[in-house]
């Protein structure tokens, strides 16, 4: 983890530098931290983030997504992704990568494509699919829609499914709709690049994976969003 | 830095000392009343770096002869002028003379008149000025025409013109921003909304579903939602980074231009903005205009007009009461104005009028076509209220028609689709008559385009003898800006034939308003009146619309062709090669 942060600074500081330079395309990097929360669940303060990190081009981009919950014990789960993005459609970038799932117990490495991008009716999508090398298949959706109350306080509607073909006690999941997240959060852009927001979330597991891991709660939670 | 601003002030003064007599004995015209004059036949230049405090905050400008705006240059027409320009900046810089006709190795385009003026080095441009007028000059090196690097250039004509005024005033109209233009830059890439701060809101819609109820206003929002564009998304950079400046100073302090009562005044307008559009009027007077972008046109007498990017226009007021009028240039996306005092006493200043409402675009600027949109609309596609456009009245007779059939031989040029296109006029028009949008049916008479007619005749102009079509095209999400699809670094120079007559036609595949500038030839355009062809330099081709100019290829070399907003010229932008 030391090693990722260390050689993501570095690419960072990286891209500041570069796109100083001149030309219609300059290198740049966003750093985005989308959700950085603190869950009220049923038994304890859940802290999750959901993150992406970006350099490159127009149409030639290096991206990093992360995702995951700690509890006052540490980490409990996380999902990372590191692809290589490309425009392929106006409004629309093809992703191949690899995705690194982990819990306290284990870890696993994925194969992974995706498409991102701006749906119709401006909603913000990502679908992957992941392959692992037990054979497990999975596909993960994304999407999320912003809404204007004023210019600045904004309410974000999310949704999040995940599925896969086998299951997998290590990672705690199991085969068929795995785990479906929504969320409702409010925030207020101080500036466009830093906003704290509240908001409600509901998660709950289907099917095999609840044998692992049942979950079906509403937590309230307060965060920040912010990039640079 | 003082001591250095003062050395200069002097050295522009004896300057102006030298040639003041030439000038007065040359001409019974009144001289230009700006305090910041260069006149004469030859001139130093000095870009340099010059703090600045235009906002309340400190920053560094680049600047010319230590100035924003730089010095206004007075040169004489039928004179050869040589201008020194020394670079002080750490980067390599330049100046172009926007609009002058020049030998193409003087035009100061870095990369494709020369290798631009290096960190420390002067250049010695010089020329012989062919014509008259009010043009200006700018860097044409990175983003510096953000940061200072413009002055105004007015050339006296050999011959009497055609009008009388009594005092001459140059209105030098810009942006500023703290903000270094490599950082408005990236956001505008990582995030196209990033200074747009009037955007939908979900009480919008809700007014929409009160006003037409939810199914009509669902289907409003339709065609937008589905092409993800948004109507509010007038300018890239506003206000909310912008100060906007006449003559280099912010509104809070209002340049001031003397009258007395019944006194006739040219101003000279010129727009130095990176990539603001400006709406300038002044209540209670009428404005005449005489001349676009340097050249004579019919006088018309307007209440209001738009100056894009990089336009001019000479226009005449005759203030005919003892009370300070406000020369008020609001930015089209109604984020932030400049401000002037028209006064009969310096002490008495003129109050700005309130700015207009943020405009909305229509379907018309997606360049649908009224006519299929009503076929649509009985077929049970339910039309927008957007419809209720002022072209309602041009659509039953469609006033362009005469330049519709005008078919000449047409140059078929690469062409792309893809990522670098998000949208497609799918009927674009002639819309000469269209002021644009957040001035249509404003209650004031509006100078469009299909009002400027030539003040000589061009009726033995040549016709064209071919045509080139030039898709002005874009990503807004993506922030990427192209012609025909393809960005400049990605393209092959246009080439056009000496001695040869060009029609070009615009057609604008993005909902931005985009100034074109072609270097070293004037675009003749067409106004509806063959005969009355209007020169200009820049044109504004509108948001889902088609334009049309005609271009004497008379000068040879490579020159420069591109958008004049700042921040989509990287992209949208050509070379031209005449041999």
């Amino acid at each position: 983890m030391k090693k990722t942060l260390l050689l993501l600074s570095t690419i960072f500081t990286l891209g500041h530098t570069l796109y100083a330079a001149e030309g219609d395309d300059p290198i740049r990097s966003m750093f985005l931290m989308d959700q950085f929360e603190i869950r009220n669940t049923d038994t304890e303060n859940l802290r999750t983030w959901e993150g992406s990190f970006y350099i490159g081009y127009d149409i030639d981009k290096l991206y990093f997504y992360s995702t995951g919950e700690a509890t006052k014990e540490g980490l409990e789960s996380s999902q990372n992704d590191l692809v290589y993005s490309r425009a392929i459609a106006p409004f629309w970038d093809a992703q191949i990568g690899l995705a690194y799932d982990k819990n306290a117990d284990a870890s696993k490495t994925w194969g992974e494509i995706a498409i991102a991008g701006l749906a119709p009716y401006w909603f913000e999508t990502r679908a992957a699919l992941l392959v692992n090398s037990d054979g497990n298949v999975g596909v993960r959706l994304d999407a999320e829609y912003e809404a204007l109350i004023t210019q600045k306080l904004i309410l974000t509607p999310s949704l999040e499914a995940d599925f896969y073909t086998k299951n997998d006690a290590q990672l705690a999941i199991g085969s068929g709709l795995s785990l479906v997240e929504a969320g409702l959060r409010l925030r207020y852009e101080i500036k466009r690049e830093f906003a704290p927001y509240i908001g409600v979330v509901w998660e709950k597991t289907f099917g095999n994976t609840r044998d692992y891991n049942p979950v079906d709660e509403t937590s309230l939670l307060v965060g920040v969003r912010f990039w640079f | 830095m003082q001591r250095r601003t003062f050395v200069k002030g002097l050295a522009a003064t004896s300057l102006l000392a030298v040639s003041s007599t030439s000038l007065e004995a040359k001409s019974k015209q009144a001289k230009i009343s700006n305090a910041n004059i260069l006149t004469g036949k030859e001139f130093f230049l000095t870009i340099d770096y010059t703090p600045v405090n235009l906002t309340g905050d400190r920053a560094v400008a680049t600047t010319v002869n230590g100035q924003i705006s730089g010095p206004t240059l007075v040169w004489e027409e039928g004179d050869t002028v040589t201008l020194h320009v020394t670079n002080k900046l750490k980067k390599s810089s330049s100046i172009h003379w926007h609009g002058i006709i020049l030998p193409y190795q003087m035009d100061g385009v870095p990369g494709i008149s020369f290798d631009g003026i290096a960190p420390g080095e002067t250049f010695t441009y010089t020329f012989k000025v062919q014509q008259h007028g009010t043009y200006w000059y700018h860097s044409h090196s990175g983003f510096q025409e953000q940061t200072g690097v413009y002055g105004t250039i007015v050339i006296l004509p050999k011959k009497r013109e055609p009008f009388r005024y009594d005092k001459d005033y140059v209105i030098q109209l810009s942006d500023w921003s703290d903000e270094n233009p490599n950082t408005i830059y990236r956001k505008l890439k990582v995030r196209s909304d990033y200074y747009n701060f009037s955007q939908r809101t979900v009480g919008t819609f809700i007014n929409e579903v009160k006003e037409k109820g939810l199914s009509k206003a669902f289907n409003d929002r339709k065609m937008w939602n589905q092409m993800r564009m948004s109507d509010v998304d007038i300018a890239d950079v506003t206000g909310y980074t912008y100060e906007h400046l006449m003559n280099g100073q912010p509104s809070s302090k209002p340049f001031t231009v003397l009258f007395k009562k019944g006194e006739k005044i040219r101003l000279r307008l010129v727009n130095s903005a990176a990539m603001t559009f400006f709406d300038v009027r002044i209540p209670g007077l009428q404005m005449t205009v005489v001349a676009a972008d340097g050249n004579h046109v019919k006088p018309v007498k307007v209440d209001e007009l738009r100056i894009g990017v990089a336009e001019t226009y000479d226009v005449i007021v005759q203030p005919k009461k003892n009370k300070a009028y406000a020369i008020f240039a609001q930015s089209m996306e109604r984020t932030g104005y400049a401000l002037g005092s028209l006064t009969p006493n310096a002490s008495l200043q003129a109050k700005a009028p309130r700015m207009d409402a943020v405009p909305t675009l229509k379907m018309v600027d997606m360049g649908m076509d009224m006519a299929t949109m009503n076929k649509k609309e009985s077929e049970g596609m339910k039309c927008s209220s957007a419809m209720n456009m002022p072209s309602k009245k041009s659509m039953k007779k469609y006033k362009f028609q005469s330049m519709e059939n005008q078919k000449y031989p047409i140059t078929k040029l690469p062409m792309a689709r893809g990522v670098q296109t998000t949208m497609m006029a799918m009927s674009p028009k002639y819309r000469l008559d269209d002021p644009g949008v957040g001035l249509r049916n404003n209650g004031r008479k509006v100078l469009t385009y299909a009002d400027l007619k030539n003040r000589y005749s061009t009726k033995h102009d040549k016709k064209p003898d071919r045509e080139i079509v030039l898709h002005l095209t874009g990503n807004m999400e993506r922030y990427m800006w192209s012609i025909n699809g393809i960005k400049y670094a990605d393209s092959k120079p246009l080439v056009f034939h000496y001695g040869e007559r060009l029609r070009i036609t615009f057609i604008n595949d993005t909902m931005m308003n985009h100034p074109m500038h072609l270097h070293g030839l004037w675009s003749d355009l067409e106004t509806g009146d063959d005969n009355h062809l209007v020169r200009k330099h820049t044109v504004i081709v509108q948001p889902g619309s088609k334009i049309s100019y005609r271009v004497t290829v008379d000068a040879k070399g490579e020159w420069a062709y591109h958008c004049h907003m700042l921040y989509h010229m990287l992209g949208m932008f050509r070379k031209v090669v005449v041999s």
